[in-house]
């Protein structure tokens, strides 16, 4: 279990490393936190001829916040969302989120860039990201584009990021007073990728929801924004209301069988979550239905 | 061996003035280990070491047609590629049987695979470089042709007749079969008012040690000797085993085993790419070092369990166990492993069910069966988790049947606690337990009735909790019952040499083995007690062939009873060799001297006389002023072995608080309690350690481990990533009590603790979890227990 040879190189400034990986193109990799790419290096499931290390790229690990929109650079540490006090203001739910990714060695190196170009269907924060209707921060030698989130992740750990292109940051549009935000997984351990996980983010119009955003994940290939949302919105849930909503969410859910669930039980632990989230988020403890004998 | 001394003070030769034993005292390996300083076999660096790599099967079974190490054999770094065939020159194969375990087969393995392999993770050739980086690259350039084999991966049809052989010279795929009938099943069963049976299902497992197998062989030509640096629990057992198979004598081999990050007995055996790891240095005349990865731990270390048994239990109205039958089949990989073999599990299984209860009415069916998986062997626990769980899952079931509390229904069958000596129906020898005491211990730590009414008021509220017991026997202290008797050399005594330096310290050999248990910790308190001399002046020495008695090692909770003693009785006689020179010094009589505090002191009023630095200095270094003919010895050995009993049987209960999510499947362990009776306790500190290290690995067959193979034999989760194992954020806070009847076979008392834990905690979750579920009329008698297991039970999916 050790990594074929590579080249590695650090560069010192942004440009420096986009003109790395404009010149090396496939063959290189970025290493951010490494948490997931040295293990790939080590078991040989990949071995790219350079790593770029952007470990030095200083600038990349600022979260603040301006206009209404909280950035996130992309080398800030998961330990740092952790504890950063614009986002436990600005978008608690990352915060709620995080303390579900792994163990804290690995919050203590792993970023949020590498998090989400990672794309693990299982991953939290892509969920969150969509949750959120983040805008996702891409820059190459040819300019910088911004993606939603949304159509950013596009397949096991496949997303619309080019070779040349390297993430640099995220930007979240702040939460205002009637947000509210659920987050639950079922995960066999802490901090074990989910089962089946939600991250939500809601606003609220009295008993209501005027907006309701799904981020299911460990669902299907990549993050869902489930549009089942639209059977809850505008008008007071009902049982009904939500029973239909669980029966639009499984039809369009596609999970994967594997060793910790078959299909039939992530569709049931998806059905669960909804009806927790919205029991919690408008404290209607009637809209649970926990299974009794 | 008494020493009258003690007897005419009526004290036992432990209960002295400042006695370490039963006190918590740190580890004297400690302030090493923290400050990371130990000496782990990949630690090590000799000059021209080089490292092998093992290019291992892909398949579960096929031939090989044809080896091409042309490629490889040309990259950079790369010393030697190996094949088996080549390697069978300098190694012979082995056959893992023992007698004692009638009609137990297996075929020859050799130490690389020759012309077929049998299961994926095999090895097929070594390549040997410079390191282990150029190692597998090499390893990438390696072609093999297979023609794949049928594999046998299911143990339930392993015996058809449409199955293919595994090995067709051995006639069929059944390596082992035992049975038993005790008493009069059939009619017991006839008279019971109820008989529930179940059928249970145990996933294989594995021990996942921190630190993975290693082995660094270093063969010196110059004096033709082979040293072994490996993490091993049994030095003298592969010092024998790797000279008989290279051809060596015993004195050619010398075997060191430092620093072991955990073995749970996974490093109790022989391994095929250990013993062509030793081979290839004998070969290439230079050090070559084995690491195994964690991906060739999982496929490669021995795996456990892997059981499917039908049980069945008579019970009457009034409580009453009328009877225990089971039938039990396992699947062990396509040999049976070496030295220990592989049918020592299910043997186990058949010895053990039943064992705390009186009932006189057991038949019992094994089936051991070949496959092609990596081998089973022994891990921690042996064969115990599964009795425990299938005798005490069945219990809580006819308990549930005639409507009986489940501890009251033990209290009306455990063997009494004034009953004893006596046997099991499988002619196991009890020479005390304390079952009733214990239970009385748990109810009054875990607070029973309390406990009960809470889970009473939760369910009206749709919570559901369990509570789950369970009652269990354990095997500890063997003597040559095990191995011995079926013709493995493996020592089943051990010995210990303490010798007083000139400056008054101890210098102390033992022939048992230090992997985390607190071997070296519990010597010292004995030897530094009977001495008088306080353990930092007590230095022991283990784990080296060369430098040590010859003896068993540390397995099968053996360590401290047998080690133990042999520490006890080696310090008793230096202690008189000790008093015989203090008296030439000072004209008294050795009987009215004792030793305190490292002095000699008078027995009555304890004044000092000499201190022992000032003895020794005597003896060293002025021998001349000694009375003439007296001859000082400060050094002294001693061996021991239990000879009255094969095993001391402990024994203790285990009980669990869990609560079951019916709407998820997820379980909750909320408690965990444990009440077990080693005997003498040498550490409170160490025994805790061990129970509840023990309960931990129980608890993680019960819920998360599992080695899950598809039907072509492949393994499909050997990552640390999808193979779970538990983790203290799921653990729940685990009591522990005592109650403490020594042996008698020794004046130590102690018997072992190591595997208590780990025996009956995956039958107590799986009560309480049945506890928990019983509102659903739900049961489940399969681990681990998953939420998809779970939820499939109650029908949700
Ligand atoms: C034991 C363990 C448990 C874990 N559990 C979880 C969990 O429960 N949930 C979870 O979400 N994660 C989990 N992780 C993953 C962890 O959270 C890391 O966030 C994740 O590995 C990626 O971050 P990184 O900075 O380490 O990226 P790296 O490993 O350095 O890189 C990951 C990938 O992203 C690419 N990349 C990195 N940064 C950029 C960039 N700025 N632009 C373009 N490409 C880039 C790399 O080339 C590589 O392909 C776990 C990891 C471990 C080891």
């Amino acid at each position: 279990m050790k990594a074929s040879a590579f080249s590695y190189i650090r560069p010192t400034t942004i440009d420096d490393a986009l003109a790395l990986l404009a010149q090396y193109g496939e063959q290189a990799k970025v290493l951010s936190g490494g948490q997931s790419l040295m293990p790939a290096l080590n078991l040989r499931l990949s071995a790219p001829e350079w790593l770029v290390d952007i470990g030095g790229l200083s600038d990349l690990r600022t979260i603040a916040v301006s206009r209404g929109l909280l950035r996130i650079g992309a080398l800030a540490r998961h330990v740092d969302v952790l504890k950063s006090a614009d986002v436990a203001e600005h978008a608690p739910l990352l915060a709620d989120a995080m303390v579900h990714v792994a163990h804290p060695a690995i919050r203590n190196k792993g970023t949020m860039g590498g998090n989400l170009a990672h794309a693990d269907p299982a991953s939290e924060m892509p969920a969150c990201m969509i949750a959120l209707d983040a805008v996702i921060v891409v820059r190459s030698r040819a300019g910088e584009r911004r993606l939603q989130a949304r159509d950013f992740f596009i397949g096991i750990y496949e997303t619309a990021l080019a070779a040349e292109e390297l993430l640099v940051a995220v930007e979240i549009p702040v939460a205002n007073q009637n947000s509210v935000r659920f987050f639950h997984e079922y995960a066999r351990r802490n901090g074990d990728y989910a089962i089946v996980g939600l991250a939500a983010s809601a606003t609220l119009d009295g008993g209501s929801f005027a907006d309701l955003r799904l981020g299911f994940f460990a669902v299907g290939d990549r993050p869902l924004l489930a549009t089942a949302a639209r059977h809850l919105i505008g008008r007071p849930v009902t049982a009904a209301m939500l029973a239909e909503a669980q029966a639009a969410l499984e039809a369009e859910l596609d999970p994967q069988e594997d060793q910790q669930a078959p299909v039939a039980m992530r569709k049931h632990l998806a059905r669960q979550l909804l009806a927790l989230c919205v029991a919690t988020l408008l404290g209607r403890a009637d809209l649970e239905a926990r299974r009794s004998a | 061996m008494n020493d009258g001394v003690e007897q005419t003070r009526g004290l036992s030769v432990l209960d002295r003035p400042n006695s370490y034993i039963g006190k918590t005292v740190p580890r004297p390996n400690l302030d090493r280990l923290m400050q990371g300083r130990g000496l782990y076999v990949s630690d090590m660096t000799l000059p021209r070491m080089v490292h092998v790599v093992f290019l291992r099967s892909p398949h579960a079974h096929a031939k090989i047609l044809n080896i091409d190490s042309v490629a490889a054999k040309a990259m950079p770094g790369v010393i030697a590629v190996v094949t088996g065939r080549e390697l069978a020159d300098v190694i012979t194969p082995w056959i893992g049987v023992l007698t004692h375990l009638k009609g137990l087969k297996s075929a020859p393995q050799h130490a690389i695979a020759i012309d077929r392999v049998c299961w994926q993770g095999e090895a097929v050739a070594a390549i040997v470089a410079t390191s282990r980086a150029l190692a597998e690259d090499a390893a990438e350039q390696m072609s093999v042709d297979y023609e794949e084999l049928t594999p046998v991966t299911n143990m339930r049809t392993a015996l058809d007749a449409e199955t293919p052989v595994i090995h067709p010279d051995l006639g069929d795929n059944l390596a082992f079969e035992r049975n038993l009938d005790a008493g009069a099943i059939d009619k017991a069963f006839a008279d019971s008012d109820e008989v529930v049976e179940a059928e249970f299902v145990f996933g294989r497992h594995t021990g996942v040690t921190l630190e993975p197998r290693a082995v660094l062989a270093d063969w010196n030509a110059g004096e033709a000797r082979l040293t072994i640096y490996q993490g091993t629990q049994a030095p003298h057992m592969v010092q024998n085993i790797s000279a008989k198979h290279l051809g060596l004598e015993e004195a050619q081999v010398r075997v060191v085993c430092k620093d072991v990050g955990g073995s749970f007995g996974i490093k109790v055996h022989i391994y095929a790419d250990e013993m062509a790891t030793y081979a290839l240095s004998k070969l290439l005349r230079r050090p070559v070092k084995f690491v195994a990865d964690r991906v060739e731990s999982f496929s490669t270390d021995i795996h456990a369990r892997d059981h499917v048994c039908k049980g069945r239990i008579g019970v009457n109205k009034d409580g009453t166990i009328t009877g225990f039958e089971i039938d039990d089949l396992t699947g062990i990989g396509p040999y049976s492993m070496y030295p220990r073999t592989s049918a020592i599990e299910a043997n186990q299984v058949v010895n053990l069910v039943g064992g705390p209860y009186t009932t006189p009415n057991y038949r019992a069916r094994t089936r051991v069966v070949f496959q092609n998986k990596n081998v089973t062997c022994q891990y921690r626990g042996v064969g115990h988790p599964i009795a425990c769980s299938i005798t005490e899952v069945l219990v809580d079931l006819a308990a549930r049947a005639i409507g009986m509390d489940p501890i009251e229904i033990r209290r009306r069958n455990l063997v009494a606690d004034d009953a004893y000596p006596c046997a099991s129906p499988s002619g196991m020898k009890f020479e005390a337990l304390s079952h009733h005491a214990s239970i009385d211990r748990l109810l009054s730590i875990m607070d029973y009735d309390a406990l009960r009414a809470e889970q009473a008021e939760l369910r009206k509220q749709g919570i559901y909790r369990g509570i789950g017991i369970a009652s269990f026997v354990e095997v500890t202290n063997p003597a040559a019952a095990f191995y011995g008797v079926g013709g493995a050399r493996i020592s089943s005594q051990d010995g210990v040499t303490v010798r007083l330096d000139a400056t008054g310290s101890v210098v102390c050999q033992t022939s048992i083995t230090e992997q985390g248990q607190g071997s070296e910790s519990l010597t010292a308190q004995i030897v530094g007690s009977v001495l008088g001399v306080s353990m930092s002046r007590v230095r022991v020495i283990l784990g080296d062939t060369d430098n040590t008695p010859y003896g068993g090692g540390t397995w099968a909770s053996r360590g401290a009873g047998i080690g133990g003693e042999a520490a006890l009785q080696s310090a008793k006689a230096l202690r008189k060799n000790i008093l015989d020179v203090a008296a030439a010094i000072l004209q008294a009589k050795p009987g009215d001297l004792d030793i305190v505090e490292n002095s000699v002191v008078d027995l009555v009023g304890g004044q000092q006389r000499i201190e022992m630095h000032e003895l020794a200095r005597i003896v060293y270094f002025r021998p001349d002023t000694l009375p003439p003919g007296f001859q000082a010895e400060l050094m002294a050995t001693r061996h021991f072995v239990p000879r009255e009993y094969p095993f001391a049987f402990t024994n203790g209960v285990q009980a669990s608080w869990l609560e079951v999510d019916p709407n998820t499947g997820f379980i909750t362990l909320l408690k965990h309690w444990v009440v077990e009776d080693c005997g003498t306790i040498i550490n409170p500190q160490l025994v805790d350690e061990q129970i509840r290290g023990g309960v931990v690995q129980g608890l993680g067959a019960a819920l998360y481990e599992h080695c899950i193979y598809d039907e072509r034999g492949q393994l499909t989760n050997a990552n640390m990533a999808d193979y779970l194992v538990p983790m203290s954020g799921e653990m729940p806070d685990i009591s522990i009590g005592h109650v403490v009847s020594p042996t008698m076979e020794s004046e130590l008392g102690a018997k072992g603790a190591g595997e208590a834990g780990t025996a009956g905690a995956a039958a107590c979750v799986a009560n309480a979890v049945n506890d928990a579920l019983a509102p659903f009329g739900a049961t489940v008698t399969e681990i681990p227990l998953t939420p998809r297991l779970i939820l499939t039970a109650l029908g949700t999916i």
